[in-house]
């Protein structure tokens, strides 16, 4: 059985309906990844998912219902969603952030522990832990909200749009990280204009487009199908 | 006497009770950008209570000291007052959490004439008086006169302020609450959850305006059901001088004003040539809001100027 079981999601704004019922599925220790053109609706099903939008239909997570319940809620079911434009608490420093990240969690020594595997991966961030968050670059914010969703040690990881406005290098060493943590077991939903870069790292892959699935499959038949190629990989 | 010094002590001891409500204001506008003008009352209230119960205390056990009939309405007021924030802002704010932000600034308005009118009700239109049982010893410092009252809610203030902070850098509801401050969406997907944080906050204020209450009755003499509107004025004005939504700036802000208003009412006198007496102290405080509002609108130390009103 998949960790995340969506049927006919609908996400509205006001009157606007941004996901026009969808389905889709994540299976433990998959990397699936979401892709499509700009106002597809791709943030929007992340948002319905974490409550953060008006969302109608069954979302079903390890077994369990969560419609209805409150975002802090379904965060504490486990799932982290790394918010398009990054979301960090600039006003807080690096090691508030991450505790921030660790927040649903009491097993102190294992939050440290946790804290110093982060600044292990992330250098960068250890030399700054002290600093405000605000003061990072672009690049070291989307790090650092990566490694502050990983502080709650999440069952499933929503990634939205995590190459948004980087420099091509901070690109992939963003990709790098994705495809460790997944390789260490973490289930991920990644949400990516760039299908490129999101095919090449998935299992299992949906496009969208105008609220709707167009397309399902596996990432290499996806980026083989010439639909996908004209569209979205720009051949 | 040396007035200045004079003047400085007294400014100092006002200025520490302006700090703790300011620190009240400050406390929600940092999170929900509203301006609580309730808080003033909430303030008043605590007062009120205080002096009940130190009323029914001198009346069944006479024999009490006075200190500790005190401190026994002092622990009620922060109780009532708190259960007083929580309710105010349940039924009267959170309705209002998606709603134009002048609709909740309406309603506290609203809400701070309803206390004041049942305030009114409950202990009548009548100055009510700190019945005199505190120790009143005195004290002389560089030429001036200083109270065991002063000094023990100067030392009170300090403390209750260092606890304060203390909460907001180092613990988790604190983060949790700075947290909330900066991004309530992106708190909530820390797993905070942010009703509960925001009600921590309001209760926070109100057992720290309780206090506040009692001092500032016990240091006039009496208390009064429209006591929180002056009080709650200035104790705004100090968190406009520090920044709004900057604790520190509170803090400094509170102290700041007690301090321009004492030292304006000692002075006025002497350079107006006895034109304005002392009891214009109150232009003090409100002349310190203008000019901060067309110098320095976000205050001494605050960062963002207030650009989404």
């Amino acid at each position: 059985m998949s960790l995340l079981q969506v049927q006919d999601l609908r996400v509205s704004y006001g009157g606007i309906q941004a996901v026009r019922g969808i389905d889709l599925e994540v299976a433990q220790g998959e990397l699936v990844c979401l892709i499509g053109a700009n106002g597809a609706g791709k943030s929007s099903t992340l948002r319905g998912l974490m409550g953060l939008a008006h969302a109608r239909g069954k979302v079903r997570f390890a077994g369990e219902s969560l419609a209805g319940l409150p975002t802090h809620a379904i965060a504490a079911r486990g799932l982290a969603l790394v918010p398009e434009g990054r979301g960090i608490f600039g006003r807080l420093t690096v090691a508030e952030n991450l505790a921030m990240g660790a927040y649903i969690r009491s097993d102190q020594a294992g939050i440290l522990a946790d804290a110093e595997r982060a600044y292990g991966i992330f250098p960068r961030l250890a030399e700054r832990r002290r600093q405000l968050a605000g003061t990072l670059s672009g690049g070291e914010q989307q790090m650092l909200a990566i490694a502050r969703a990983m502080m709650g040690r999440p069952r499933l990881l929503l990634l939205d749009e995590p190459s948004m406005g980087l420099a091509p290098l901070m690109v992939a060493k963003i990709y790098e990280t994705i495809a460790t943590i997944a390789a260490e077991g973490v289930t991920i939903l990644l949400v990516e204009q760039n299908a490129n870069l999101a095919l090449r790292v998935s299992q299992r892959a949906y496009v969208m487009e105008s609220g709707a699935l167009l397309l399902a499959g596996s990432a290499a038949d996806l980026a083989a199908n010439p639909r996908v190629r004209e569209a979205y990989l720009g051949d | 006497m040396d007035i200045f010094t004079q003047q400085l002590i007294n400014g100092l001891v006002v200025g520490s009770i302006y700090a703790l409500v300011a620190l009240g204001y400050t406390m929600v506008y940092g999170i929900l950008e509203l301006i609580n003008f309730a808080h003033g009352e909430v303030t008043m209230i605590g007062a009120m209570v205080a002096l009940s119960v130190i009323g029914i205390l001198m009346g069944t056990a006479p024999d009490l000291p006075g200190l500790m009939v005190v401190v026994a309405g002092l622990l009620l007021a922060i109780p009532a007052c708190m259960a007083l924030a929580f309710t105010i802002e349940k039924i009267a704010y959170r309705p209002l959490r998606k709603a134009p932000r002048l609709a909740p600034l309406i309603t506290a308005i609203g809400v701070s004439i309803i206390l004041q009118n049942l305030a009114m009700l409950v202990w009548g239109r009548q100055y009510v008086s700190f019945p005199a049982v505190l120790p009143r010893g005195q004290h002389e410092i560089l030429g001036a006169h200083i109270t065991d009252l002063q000094i023990v809610i100067v030392v009170l203030s300090l403390l209750t302020m260092a606890g304060l902070w203390l909460l907001v850098e180092r613990t988790r509801l604190g983060r949790a609450m700075r947290a909330t401050a900066q991004s309530r969406e992106v708190a909530e997907l820390m797993g905070v959850n942010v009703d509960r944080v925001i009600s921590a906050t309001f209760v926070i204020g109100a057992a720290i305006a309780a206090l506040a209450g009692v001092m500032v009755s016990a240091y006039y003499g009496l208390a009064h059901y429209y006591m929180g509107f002056m009080l709650g004025l200035k104790a705004f004005s100090a968190a406009v001088l520090g920044g709004i939504g900057n604790i520190a700036g509170a803090m400094l802000g509170g102290l700041l004003l007690g301090v321009i208003e004492a030292l304006g009412a000692g002075y006025i006198g002497d350079l107006t040539g006895g034109f304005l007496g002392s009891h214009y102290q109150d232009v003090f405080a409100f002349f310190v809001l203008i000019l901060v509002l067309v110098f320095r609108p976000s205050g001494l130390l605050g960062e963002r100027v207030a650009n989404r009103a």
